[in-house]
């Protein structure tokens, strides 16, 4: 383990230097935290003018004014791209991955400041040049966040992708970079910053997550930037990476040679690694809460980061599960329709041991615990549907509908925003010294769980019924237009489910200032986030080095003095 | 609120499963061929996945309640770690789930896919172009004509949006349609070509779907077994008007379909 006092420094002066370009981990985890919550935003908001262009398309929108088909399919990309990149891989890993992997490592900070204050920046400039998309000539793009060639790749193809799609290639390959250096800190602190006594096996999970996390970053995140620049260069340079000899409304583009399915190799190997890099850290988190507010130790420790490890792994051998039906080889979807089957055993184990974690607790109903549960019943119903997609003979039919949607929304999307939700009201007393509105927060997780599930549900059944995505009107066939009804109960339960969030948001900023002041350790917790003072000083434990005796969840140890032995107490003799 | 907890996802549950066992909303009824024994898996999958879902979704409800936090008097929570007896009882289980429901699917699998169309199959060329579908018959010669993307002309429909090469002799008798018209109960064999970027033709009456891939012929084969109109509609983004590419399949009898065949034949006279 590396000397930590190479890693120290001195705690900068100045409003520049401490909040803007800061190098303090915890100030730049905040900074990812804001960005996630601007984009989030973003996203619902161009979510909402979706679902109300879907029930009333002649309607006139703000910022938009009457939806055309193509403004629709832009609005979807810019949904997609900022929800999948600036939200759930941003929040996650680089905002609370980044405050808080050191310092339940017991590290005074990440392992390259510099480099981490660079990745903040690099994601930030990512989202200004993704945004500025929507304003140059031709508007934003209309071929949807998996860009598949020759619709991105060709300028004539449609309106916006013009320099939209430039600009849209652009800022994912900034993000690229940017989550390159982020994964680059994570690995490095992981491997050499622990504390004194945090082995390996005595990490929390969410530090196992977030460095698998890392891990698949750095192997996918290079992957998905050559492609962007291979993209690049057949839009500019006239090159032919993946556009074949085709013709535009009769016109030869003067391409010729190129493959189309091999943009969609490069995107699913990074794309499929992508989608666990949205839900691992959430993994971990939920693992967590669901000891500390059962009393408990986690369900088989060793069983988690086993099946962590196993998901990372497997993660990279899967992605033609999206390609059933491309027209790649019959045979080589049956090997990745078993590898994605077995994928699905580890995510099994966890939700078999989150169960087993709650058996024989003594729950207490804390906000985050509220939403850690509702994470686990998520995970479950969006995990359901996987093996149906994985079948090719079954995705022959589902591709492409509303089913799949149903799914990775579930699993994916509204499960990490639960995830990020947990986090927020968890860890929320100890980045900002006061507790949030508990009946705030209460509030909150109920509208938003039965909210999340009256807008998900139904599109199981409306991609049941061959309800097909991507479509900005049902109109035009007949077994779509039938189904109707369920696109309008959706937008619905859309408008109150996004109303809701208003509470998060008010209790956020209320409570910064206004909220009850919090203890060091309010949830009575174990790991070493909760020994140092609220919010943590500059070098994470005032110049302490903690050293660690106990695994991260020893709860309700017989004989011990109180329900939960910290990382740092005397060590307890752990039956495993 | 661990009640709460548990009344809420029961319900959730209840009300979600509702729906599937009822069949409010599912495939339309099936008319080819590969239908049944797809649409056969599809029943097993929902059984077997929904009793797991049904399962965890009442233990997540119910363990909310049952383990809740009753107060001071009562005992503290159970101290332990866990056990690799139950763990290795789970993964195995899973596994063999999760691998078998897969290995049951996979000979429809390989009869729709691996094996290709037999000699004596219905041959029609389907091409996707933003946004239209045109469909080509060989015609009594057996050969599609040659194509040149140089050639093509929306404007002038059929033949000209194909490219179709008047030169080759085999392109004299190709008949080329807007509506797809095919025989029942005889294999067809599906040609898949795309001009510009990708589509996908998906015909949900017939459980198929195939993307069309520029630069690339992807030969398909099914066998419809119901006569009638069926929707086609476009299953992958291809831009603005993605929404309206659909079409019509015409499963006629195979007397009709020679009549209608002769018919555009004599028509191109
Ligand atoms: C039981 C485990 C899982 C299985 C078997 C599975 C299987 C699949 C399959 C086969 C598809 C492709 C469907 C299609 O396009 O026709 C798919 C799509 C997707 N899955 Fe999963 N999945 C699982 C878990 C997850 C998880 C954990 C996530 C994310 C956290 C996820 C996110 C997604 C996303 C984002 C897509 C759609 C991407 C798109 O087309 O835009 N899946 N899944
Ligand atoms: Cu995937
Ligand atoms: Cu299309």
């Amino acid at each position: 383990m590396v000397s930590h006092d190479s890693h120290a420094h001195a705690a900068p002066q100045g409003f520049i230097r401490k909040y803007i370009f800061s190098l303090d981990h915890k100030v730049i985890g905040l900074q990812y935290f804001f960005l996630a919550l601007v984009a989030v935003f973003a996203g619902i908001f161009l979510s909402l003018l979706m679902r109300i262009h879907l029930v009333w398309p002649t309607a006139s929108l703000p910022f938009f004014g009457e939806i055309k088909p193509e403004t629709y399919l832009s609005l979807l990309t810019m949904h997609g791209t900022i929800m999948v990149f600036f939200v759930l891989t941003t929040a996650p890993q680089g905002g609370f991955g980044n405050y808080f992997l050191p310092i339940q490592l017991g590290a005074p900070d990440m392992a390259f400041p510099v480099l981490n204050m660079l990745s903040f920046w690099t994601t930030f400039l990512g989202f200004l040049v993704l945004v500025a998309a929507f304003f140059v000539t031709g508007g934003a793009p209309l071929h949807g966040w998996t860009g598949y060639a020759p619709l991105s790749a060709l300028p004539s193809a449609g309106p916006g992708e013009g320099l939209g799609a430039d600009l849209w290639i652009i800022s994912i390959a900034i993000f690229c970079i940017g989550a390159l250096m982020g994964a680059l800190n994570f690995i490095t602190t992981t491997l050499d910053m622990r504390a004194k006594g945090m082995t390996l096996m005595r990490m929390p999970l969410t530090c196992w997550a977030w460095f698998v996390t890392a891990i698949l970053g750095l192997l996918a995140f290079g992957v998905l930037l050559s492609a962007g620049i291979l993209l690049l260069m057949d839009r500019n340079l006239g090159t032919s990476f993946f556009v074949p000899l085709v013709t535009v409304n009769g016109v030869l583009t003067g391409h010729k040679g190129g493959s189309p399915l091999l943009w969609q190799h490069l995107f699913w190997f990074f794309g499929h690694p992508e989608v666990y890099i949205a839900i691992l850290p959430a993994m971990g988190l939920c693992s967590q809460l669901l000891s500390v507010f059962s009393r408990k130790p986690i369900f088989g420790y060793r069983a988690m980061v086993y099946a962590i490890l196993a998901i990372g792994f497997l993660g990279f051998m899967v992605w033609g599960h999206h390609m059933f039906m491309s027209g790649m080889s019959p045979y080589t979807a049956f090997a990745f329709s078993i590898m994605t089957m077995g994928i699905g055993v580890p995510s099994a184990i966890k939700t078999f041991n989150w169960l087993g974690t709650l058996w024989g607790g003594k729950i207490r109903f804390s906000s985050p615990m509220l939403f850690a549960i509702g994470f686990v019943s998520l995970f479950v119903v969006g995990g359901i549907s996987g093996p149906f997609l994985a079948q090719p003979v079954l995705d022959i039919y589902l591709h492409e509908t509303y089913f799949v949607i149903a799914h990775f929304h579930l699993i994916m999307g509204v499960a990490s925003i639960f995830g990020i939700f947990a986090a927020t009201y968890y860890w929320f007393p100890k980045m900002f010294g006061r507790m949030m509105n508990e009946p705030l927060a209460k509030t909150h997780f109920w509208l938003t769980f039965v909210g999340a599930y009256a807008i998900f549900m139904p599109m199981h059944y409306y991609g049941m019924a061959g309800g097909l995505r991507r479509y900005s009107q049902g109109t035009e066939v007949g077994w779509i237009h039938k189904l109707a009804p369920i696109q309008q109960f959706i937008t619905f339960a859309a408008f109150i489910t996004i109303a809701s969030q208003f509470i998060f948001v008010f209790n956020l900023f209320w409570s910064m200032k206004k909220g009850e002041k919090a203890a060091d350790n309010p949830w009575e917790a174990t790991t070493l986030e909760w020994t140092t003072a609220t919010p943590p000083p500059h070098d994470n434990f005032g110049g302490i080095t903690p050293v660690v005796h106990n695994g991260p969840y020893e709860y309700s140890v017989p004989g011990a003095p109180r329900d939960f032995v910290m990382q740092t107490d005397a060590p307890v003799a752990a039956r495993h | 609120m661990g009640l709460a907890l548990l009344l809420v996802i029961w319900l959730i549950t209840l009300i979600g499963s509702y729906f599937i066992i009822a069949k409010t909303w599912w495939l339309p009824v099936g008319a080819s061929a590969a239908a049944a024994g797809i649409d056969h898996h599809f029943t097993t999958t929902f059984i077997l996945m929904g009793a797991v879902f049904i399962a965890a979704q009442l233990a997540l409800g119910w363990f909310s309640w049952k383990y809740r936090d009753r107060g001071a008097g009562s005992g503290p929570a159970q101290y332990s770690h866990g056990s690799t007896k139950l763990e290795m009882v789970w993964t195995i289980l899973t596994m063999i789930l999760f691998i078998g429901l897969n290995l049951a699917s996979e000979s429809i699998w390989a009869t729709e896919r691996f094996e290709t169309a037999k000699p004596g199959a219905v041959q029609v060329e389907v091409t996707g172009m933003q946004f239209a579908w045109y469909f080509r018959y060989p015609g009594p010669d057996g050969k599609f004509g040659a194509t040149k993307p140089e050639l093509e002309d929306a404007s002038l429909g059929g033949a000209g949006a194909l490219g179709l090469d008047p030169t080759d002799p085999a392109a004299k008798d190709d008949v080329i349609t807007g509506t797809m018209v095919v025989p029942v109960n005889r294999e067809i064999e599906v040609i898949l070509r795309s001009h510009d970027v990708i589509h996908s033709f998906f015909v949900p009456a017939m459980r198929f779907k195939q993307d069309a891939v520029p630069g690339l012929a992807i030969h398909m084969h099914f066998t419809p077994i119901e006569t009638g109109e069926f929707e086609i509609a476009c299953a992958e983004l291809c831009g603005l008007g993605h929404y309206k590419m659909h079409g019509i399949v015409k499963v006629v009898s195979d007397e009709e379909f020679s009549q209608w065949l002769a018919a555009r034949e004599a028509e191109k006279q």
